[in-house]
């Protein structure tokens, strides 16, 4: 058992969750095990990455929504502090669950601690089930892609899928984008190596100029948006999907952008 | 109503007849093994289903309903004996129940048709693939025997049927693959997993029947009770020990020290849930259980305490 803080424990009990007497919920997220997470993720957010929100009265408190964010730096550290904001931040705490990679659950221990955390394999039925629930998904709909960024590219979009908003029409669910900053000055790659990523099971290994993908502790920054409404069914054709596409993109963009001219002015 | 029920010499079974006694239905039982101290009520006739003694007893009493639940699970079978059992009985049943023209046949299969895996959703829907074939290949002969009573849903269309994808059953009779699992004083776990499992106690398994025999329900449904929990969890409840070991390690000594033997595709059923959504059938029904998860666990515990 890892350590617990009692007041992370004690924002633990007011998540609404439908726990049962054993401390679990229907999808087996433990609430042992979301206090051990917050408990470590908790430090790293206020002591080590400093994370600052701004716009956080823009996420809903209650109901299903969709987080839409930005991925930058070899692993998603940028998801984890996303996690953590939604619950240190939000009055009450809400627990933001994301789409794992694959491989995640074919390793032992990960397995274990993202199904106990409610971080689920990213699969549609997953997602979809979620939602209808009335829960809070995290979605970084560059993937893998995104966590893959060189150092170089931490401020860039690769290509956003449209799976996240068909999914938003069909459940009827606003999107809130996210523009999110530091994640690519946390772990600085230079290099992504695959066949590190074999022998781990993982997609890739990101190489820094210190070699190993220890994170630096530089200031990451969340900047939230106004909640975005899509009509339809989630059966359209591409073309009508990838224009509600762009938009969060280029809102996730616009986000990123505002938060970057505020470092740059050395206000961050 | 006159019901058929096979397989009655099972626990589980019993307890369905006695339900089916007490809602004023008269019971014909088949079963190669004798229940001892049968109610009155109940009509036991001592075959075997895919012989033609069982043929007569259908022909002679004329079942308006029949309960199949003569399939077994238990890995000691050979495999071919299970394909006789499983799709062989299965197949005789519908065939004997068209041709002696019973209105309802009910199908009581398992949830694990759908197979344990790193990829796969919680949460099973009826219309999700049969993935047991490949997770868990020893499994194939009750995915055929679930397959072929699916298809009697377009072939016997005077038949009403239902396919009932039932969860595993936990409590005072102790029958079961999970269970059987928990039986001995220390459980082995993979080291880094914790699946999900999903129970029912008897008489809540045994409700849910009479229940698609009285709403005459037609389809595949799932039957669930209360939500799942942490094998770990269950473990630890009903007074066992959990014993996690690496998978190398887990591979290499099941059936040895006392642990269960266990073929290669139960692997992933240590790693990964099989959890079903049971709403369309609760919906249709109106079912809910009466058991809850401490309720199960406590009659477990209480029918098997654990081995000195």
């Amino acid at each position: 058992m890892l350590p617990i803080d009692p007041r992370i424990k004690a924002r633990v009990e007011r998540i609404a969750l439908p726990f049962n007497r054993y401390g679990y919920d229907p999808y087996g997220i433990s609430k042992q095990h979301l206090a051990e997470m917050f408990t470590a993720l908790g430090f790293f957010y206020r002591h080590y990455f400093r994370v600052k929100c701004h716009g956080i009265e823009r996420v809903p408190t209650s109901g299903r929504v969709m987080l839409v964010g930005n991925h930058s730096g070899g692993y998603a550290i940028d998801g984890a502090m996303l996690i953590t904001s939604m619950f240190m931040e939000l009055d009450p705490p809400r627990l933001a669950q994301g789409m794992a990679e694959k491989f995640i659950n074919r390793v032992p221990f990960a397995s274990l601690w993202s199904s106990r955390t409610g971080q689920f394999t990213g699969l549609p039925e997953h997602a979809e089930r979620l939602l209808e629930d009335d829960r809070m998904l995290m979605v970084f709909p560059e993937g893998a892609r995104g966590t893959a960024k060189l150092y170089w590219e931490r401020h860039s979009l690769v290509d956003f899928g449209t799976g996240f908003v068909r999914l938003a029409m069909k459940t009827r669910t606003p999107i809130v984008p996210v523009g999110i900053l530091g994640g690519g000055e946390a772990i600085p790659s230079i290099a992504n190596s695959a066949t590190l990523g074999k022998l781990v099971g993982a997609p890739y290994v990101p190489i820094t100029p210190y070699l190993l993908a220890l994170p630096l502790p530089v200031k990451m920054e969340l900047r939230f948006g106004e909640p975005m409404f899509f009509e339809g069914t989630g059966t359209e054709d591409d073309e009508a999907v990838q224009e509600s596409v762009e938009s969060v993109k280029s809102r996730v963009a616009s986000l990123m952008a505002d938060g970057l001219l505020v470092r740059e002015g050395g206000q961050g | 109503m006159k019901v058929l029920l096979t397989g009655i010499a099972s626990p589980v079974a019993q307890i369905v007849a006695k339900h089916l006694l007490a809602e004023g239905h008269q019971v014909i039982g088949i079963d190669r093994r004798l229940w001892e101290g049968a109610p009155a009520g109940v009509e036991m006739h001592a075959v075997d289903i895919r012989k033609r003694a069982a043929e007569d007893v259908f022909r002679k009493a004329r079942p308006e309903a029949v309960i199949h639940m003569a399939t077994v699970t238990h890995l000691r079978f050979r495999s071919e004996e299970r394909y006789r059992i499983n799709l062989g009985g299965t197949r005789a049943v519908f065939e004997y129940a068209a041709q002696y023209g019973a209105k309802q046949a009910i199908f009581v299969g398992r949830h694990t048709y759908y197979g344990a895996g790193a990829d796969h959703a919680l949460y099973h829907h009826e219309d999700d693939p049969p993935m047991a074939v490949t997770t868990f290949p020893e499994l194939a002969d009750l995915v055929a025997a679930d397959l072929y009573a699916c298809t009697s849903l377009w072939r016997l269309p005077e038949l009403t049927t239902s396919v009932l994808r039932m969860v595993y059953v936990l409590g005072p009779t102790g029958t079961g693959t999970l269970a059987n699992f928990l039986r001995n004083r220390h459980v082995p776990a993979i080291l880094g997993y914790d699946p999900l499992y999903q129970f029912m106690h008897e008489e809540d398994i045994a409700s849910a029947i009479v229940l698609s025999l009285k709403h005459k329900l037609r389809g595949v449904f799932n039957v669930a009770g209360p939500a799942p929990l942490p094998l770990s969890v269950i473990v630890r409840e009903t007074g066992r020990k959990r014993v996690p070991m690496p998978e190398l390690a887990f591979l290499a000594l099941t059936g040895r020290l006392g642990l269960p033997s266990l073929p290669q595709g139960a692997i992933a059923h240590i790693k990964y849930p099989v959890v079903i959504d049971g709403a369309a059938f609760r919906k249709a029904t109106g079912f809910q259980h009466d058991h809850d998860e401490l309720s199960c666990i406590a009659d477990y515990r209480s029918a098997f305490p654990v081995p000195r």
